[in-house]
């Protein structure tokens, strides 16, 4: 499988690294400059860059992911950045093992998700500029991905933050839609002000912020595990907290996952970017490029710990709340934010592998699932789009619909339609099954992934990989940390399946539960052309990691078994201890997947709802709880936005006008006041000067008498006053 | 070509003097004259100011250019000039920002005649401090250079116009009064006005060598005269909190042109004061205590911080446009303050701040000044756009402008996000910087520090957001605003285009600060 004598990648690897996220980038300015007001040219020069882009990423990829030793030794090309002092601050491109999966993973995702926009989007005023920023988002992911330092990742992290809530708040009218754009973007910057502190104390620690340097580097390692920091942390574990707040921002993870599920405001392809390709993957992206840190910090210490609390605490909050949902993006959403979850309680246990494959896995299942989701609406909207032109008498009008509508850049979507009819809600839906078959086909590929159904699909794999490492270590071994990440994934896993379940059904199944259910259609080839696609990968991309002991499969994938895991191995220093095979969590992971297919099935699908009928779920005891999101938007508003809004409101009358300006006019007044005696010490002494002065004096006071403000008049004065003091000084001093 | 090379500093410094007389000798009727004309003169020092970019010898760092002629030998006073890494980057500012705030300043109608001769007198004042090596020298340009500013805002402001140009002129003129006092009891103590001389070890003031005997005060009372006189002076122009009030009201009452240079410039010579005077005459003074436990570094941190934090809050607090990016710019500049207290306590003897802790600070400091005298002016620029056309300030009557003007919505997003320091964009190098060398000195400031970035995220995402997205505001439904012109867009491009250009490769401009901050800490 890999090559064994030392082959040298060819040297035109590190050009093509600087080349890989430029023709996005450039098709962003392109379009920006001079192409905006050519809707399809633009649309072009984006899939087409983007294509390029896949292209350059792809012989990059396929020229290294034979190279065992690709992480001892990555392919790097730098420059001087930043002059500071003697030396210099390097910034450059880097390509290693991790960095190659998702030079495969994220220019594929992102073309198709860019084919898919040019239907989606067709009909929108706006479509150039969707693509333009579109580019620049693409074109962003793949610079962090090359990045092979911190310094251009978080300037790609930000470019990124920039373009989703640009993105998010694309229906620039629409309220709701720039208030998501806005949460997005204050929640993920206060990580990002967390992840900008890390960068400043690991820079200032080890002076360099090349990966390869610190974190492939056990001098600088120990070094940091050394150094003490504050509250009894080691300056690695401090370093990898503070980093580690900017994955909790960009991968929505408790505290700070509010923005993640309003960004669903925006179009939903920008939902799949930000769901799959992009944000929300560089979140865990970059926490597994520091996790030679976490190792550092030592094994049991508080990084990691707090690294897999939260993970596991947002994995199955995200899965509680998913459970309760109602709009069929909203479910997805909380699902990421879960599956989020499962990605950093894996790495937070140590499992650092079983994270990475989770999040490849999940990049192409996610964003197959939100495709397959905005061909829903797109059909669902379609069909109420034909009900009420059949109710105007206009039968048969198959006007082209246009994004206008449910997206709301009509200015009169609100006003001619009385629109009550939510298309994403899926009590609105129900059998779409027979309408939209290849929707169907795909999105139950989608399903099942999430789900984890044994065997076939490429979430099962990864899903059981983290539940043997929780297993292993937790069970196995007795580590009560990794336990209790284990019980919380596995039940985060059946929940799962449970919503999965009821999110198919509701949607696909049973009959129609309104009209324009009814009389949905099944969208464009642009659109399901990747929906196709990517659930071949929601199949088999599972197969780069197949466990070289399981039963049958392992024997299957012979020398290619592992090959996630060998090919990583080289990442790490220090390589973290792998768990044998075991039965026990495979079965586990079955039972939990089958056992909330059945539980949902048995809820949902024996007998499927009807329209009006209320559903299942509202019986929970915690529903409203739950389907309110455990209220943290709600707390967050109370105890952050609104004492912040009172300060910032009241600062000016009260601080500045009230306190700062009353004491410098009090000293003013008295400055005046000593003018006065001032001026009779003045009169006898140095005659001469004061009548100068007096007669500047009073040609001042006249001429500012007419103003409103009396102020004024004794600003003038005292600074006279101060002149005088200034003039008696000099005559002394230069007698 | 031989006065080109030895007099070029007085030659760009005193150009737009010459500019100033062109203008007062045309006819006030051609106002297009005027306008253009002036507009095509100003590129006569910015082509020159480029030449001496790439001409100052990095290799060899310090003074460059220095000229110096007898000037007043009866108190020491010299006409010397000179220009170092530090004062360089800033006189290619004032050269670039004059022209394109002419370029805006084109849509006023008001006597334009006068207009331009001020703006070419204010140029060669700001020109002048920044290439000053003599205190007497470098204080007059100080001083001339508050009357052009004054007119701006007196004659061609907004409505409350006369109360904000008396409030800056006072403020102004009563900080550099004491200014005046300590730059006569340095020049009496250590005979001599030149900034060179002074800087160095036999030259510097309140020592041994040169000590302060008057009135029966002794040398530490003068020196802590001399020092608090110049620190009040500078920190009421960065605007360091508390002295800042007088900012909110000058910058929203001038013109457009006007509030460019004043938030481009104007501050940034408050800035320029501490490297150039307080750091290399009072070394000492940064690592002294100042109150009970704070050194006055710290102290200089603690205000640096309330800047960024209380500036933030009090620019998101504003419904006004203007007021919200007056506001913005105590924010920023409380980046420069933080530099400078990271900078000048590595200054002090026996201080535990790593040399090169201090050079990213004092890095970061000065490109802080260059990036935010880019940012606010075209930040300004644009609030004057959208004003000549609205005819109010007020958010909340805009609303929705970016469906009427889509190419203005675009570049007002791009400078805004250069304001709130977006990396790719040259605002977010010179934050990281400061972040990153202040972290080891003040960890605690920078932490708290944080939270006013954040904060900067939300006034800039308000101001985004009232101007341009929901529902189209009422009244303009009836009165279209016509999209950005393409002599505005001429001012303003220039200046997004730098900020890109530094924001992706800023060693451009920091390979010559760096050179001048190293002079400064050796």
């Amino acid at each position: 499988m890999f090559a064994e004598a030392p082959v040298t990648a060819p040297p035109y690897l590190a050009t093509l690294l600087w080349l890989a996220p430029l023709p996005p980038l450039v098709a962003f300015a392109l379009i920006a400059l001079f192409f905006n007001r050519y809707k399809q040219l633009s649309a072009t020069i984006a899939v087409v860059s983007m294509l390029a882009s896949t292209v350059i990423s792809f012989i990059v990829f396929f020229n290294v992911w034979q190279l065992k030793d690709l992480g001892k030794a990555p392919i790097r090309s730098t420059f001087p950045w930043l002059p500071t002092g003697d030396t210099v601050l390097n910034i450059g491109v880097g390509v290693d093992p991790l960095g190659a999966t998702f030079l495969f993973m994220v220019p594929l995702a992102c073309s198709l998700i860019f084919i898919y926009s040019t239907g989606y989007m067709a009909g929108d005023p706006y479509y150039s500029r969707f693509f333009a920023y579109l580019s620049l988002f693409g074109g962003s992911m793949m610079g962090l991905v090359v990045s092979d330092n911190l310094l251009t990742l978080f300037i790609f992290w930000e470019l990124m933050g920039f373009c989703s809530y640009s993105l998010i708040g694309f229906f620039f009218r629409k309220p709701s839609a720039y208030r998501a754009a806005v949460k997005a973007f204050m929640t993920t910057r206060v990580g990002d002000m967390l992840l900008l502190l890390g960068m400043a104390y690991l820079y200032t620690q080890t002076g360099t912020l090349s990966f390869h340097e610190i974190l492939h580097n056990e001098e600088v390692l120990t070094r940091l595990a050394e150094t003490q920091s504050a509250f009894g942390l080691s300056a690695a574990a401090a370093i990898a907290l503070l980093i580690f707040g900017g994955t909790v921002g960009k991968s929505a993870q408790w505290p700070l996952h509010v923005w993640l599920p309003d960004a669903m405001e925006g179009p939903t392809p920008v939902s799949a970017m930000i769901h799959a390709a992009t944000m929300v993957s560089a979140g865990v992206f970059m926490l597994l490029r520091f996790f030679p840190l976490l190792q550092a910090a030592g094994e049991h210490n508080t990084a990691f710990l707090v690294v897999a609390l939260i993970g596991a605490f947002t994995a199955f909050m995200g899965a509680t709340i998913a459970v309760a949902q109602y709009d069929i993006k909203r479910v997805l959403a909380f699902s990421t934010i879960s599956q989020l979850g499962f990605m950093v309680a894996a790495t937070g246990i140590g499992a650092y592998v079983a994270a990475a494959f989770h999040l490849l896995t999940h990049a192409f299942f996610k964003a197959l699932l939100f495709l397959a989701s905005g061909s829903v609406i797109h059909g669902v909207e379609h069909g109420h789009h034909h009900v009420s032109h059949a109710a105007h008498g206009n039968h048969g009008s198959h006007a082209a619909h246009s994004n206008e509508e449910h997206d709301g850049h009509s200015m009169h979507s609100d006003a001619s339609h009385a629109h009550d009819f939510d298309p994403q809600d899926m009590r609105n839906m129900g059998g779409l099954a027979r309408r939209m078959p290849i929707t169907f086909a795909t999105f139950l590929i989608g399903g099942a992934a999430l789900a984890g159904f044994p065997f076939i699909t490429a979430g099962f794999w990864s899903k059981d990989e983290i539940f043997a490492d929780a297993y292993y270590h937790g069970l196995v071994k007795g580590d009560g940390l990794a336990t209790l990440v284990f019980v919380l994934l596995v039940l985060s896993a059946l929940m799962t399946a449970f919503y999965t379940t009821r999110q198919i059904v509701m949607t696909f199944l049973g009959q129609p539960r309104t009209e324009a259910a009814a009389h949905a259609e099944e969208s464009a080839p642009s659109m399901t052309f990747p929906l196709i696609v990517l659930s071949v990968f929601a199949l088999f991309i599972g197969f780069i990691n197949i466990p070289k002991d399981f039963p049958v499969f392992g024997a299957l994938m012979g020398d290619g078994a592992f090959w996630l895991k060998n090919y990583l191995a080289s990442m790490l220093l220090e390589k973290p201890e792998a768990p044998p095979f075991n039965a026990v969590p495979v079965l586990f992971s079955i039972a939990v997947a089958l056992g909330g297919i059945a539980l949902g099935y048995a809820a949902y699908g024996v007998r499927p709802l009807t329209a009006g009928q209320t559903d299942p779920v509202e019986r929970l005891p915690f529903f409203k709880f739950l389907h309110n999101r455990w209220y943290w938007d709600d707390l967050y508003r109370i105890i952050f936005v609104r004492p912040m809004q009172a300060i910032a409101d009241r600062y000016t009358d009260v601080v500045d006008r009230g306190v700062i300006d009353r004491v410098l006019e009090g000293g003013y007044a008295l400055g005046a006041r000593v003018t006065k005696s001032f001026a009779e010490f003045d009169r006898v002494v140095i005659t001469g000067f004061s009548d100068t002065v007096g007669r500047i004096f009073r040609a001042a006071g006249d001429w500012v008498r007419d103003l409103q403000t009396g102020q004024v008049q004794n600003y003038l004065l005292s600074s006279l006053a101060m002149a005088l003091v200034i003039i008696v000084v000099f005559i002394f001093l230069f007698q | 070509m031989s006065l080109l090379n030895t007099n070029i500093l007085s030659i760009i410094t005193f150009l737009p003097l010459l500019g100033m007389l062109l203008v007062l000798l045309t006819p006030p009727r051609a106002v297009r004259t005027i306008q253009w004309g002036s507009i095509a003169f100003s590129l006569i020092p910015l082509a020159l100011s480029v030449v001496l970019f790439f001409s100052y010898d990095q290799s060899k760092g310090g003074f460059q250019f220095v000229e110096s002629a007898t000037w007043f030998p009866q108190i020491n006073a010299t006409y010397k000039l000179g220009i170092d890494g530090i004062s360089l980057p800033l006189v290619v500012l004032t050269t670039f920002l004059t022209p394109l705030a002419m370029i805006i300043s084109t849509s006023i109608e008001k006597n334009p005649k006068a207009y331009y001769a001020l703006f070419f007198l204010l140029e060669t004042t700001v020109l002048g401090v920044f290439v000053s090596l003599d205190l007497i020298l470098f204080f007059i340009f100080y001083e001339i250079g508050l009357v052009p500013m004054f007119f701006l805002i007196n004659q061609w402001g907004g409505a409350n116009r006369r109360y904000a140009s008396f409030k800056f002129i006072l403020y102004t003129m009563f900080a550099s009064l004491g200014m005046l006092l300590a730059i006569q009891v340095i020049g009496l103590t250590s005979k001599s006005f030149d900034m060179v001389y002074l800087a160095s070890e036999a030259g510097r003031p309140f020592t041994e060598r040169n000590p302060a005997n008057f009135f029966g005060w002794d040398t530490s009372v003068w020196k802590a005269v001399a020092f608090v006189a110049f620190t009040i002076a500078f920190a009421l122009k960065i605007p360091i909190w508390p002295l800042h009030t007088w900012l909110p009201d000058a910058h929203t009452e001038a013109p457009t042109g006007g509030s460019m240079m004043l938030a481009g410039i104007l501050l940034k010579l408050g800035g320029y004061g501490f490297f150039r005077l307080v750091m290399p005459l009072f070394p000492d003074v940064f690592g002294q205590a100042l109150l009970p436990g704070l050194t006055f570094a710290q102290v200089l941190a603690i205000l640096a911080l309330l800047s960024i934090i209380l500036g933030a809050f009090a620019a998101w607090g504003q419904n006004d446009f203007k007021k919200l990016v007056a506001y913005s710019s105590i924010n920023h500049m409380g980046f420069v303050s933080m530099g400078i207290a990271a900078t000048g306590l590595a200054l002090a003897p026996n201080s535990t701040v790593r040399e090169i802790d201090a050079i990213i600070a004092g890095n970061g400091a000065v490109l802080q000044m260059v990036t935010h005298g880019l940012s606010s002016a075209a930040m300004f620029a644009m609030v004057g756009v959208l004003y000549d056309r609205a005819h109010t300030r007020d958010l909340n009557r805009y609303g929705g402008l970016w469906a009427m003007m889509p190419a203005y919505g675009a570049m007002l997003i791009f400078c805004a996000m250069g304001s709130l320091g977006l990396p790719g964009l040259s605002g977010f190098v010179s934050e990281f910087m400061v972040v990153r060398g202040a972290w080891p000195v003040f960890t605690l400031y920078t932490i708290l520090a944080m939270a006013g970035l954040l904060v900067t995220g939300i006034y800039i995402l308000k101001a985004i957001q009232k101007v341009l997205h929901g529902p189209l505001g009422e009244e303009w439904h009836h009165h279209p605003l016509p999209d950005i012109r393409f002599t505005e867009i001429l001012g303003v491009a220039p200046l997004m285009g730098a900020m890109l250009v530094l924001g992706v490769y800023p060693a451009l401009a920091l390979n010559l600060i760096n050179v001048g901050v190293q002079g400064l800490l050796r």
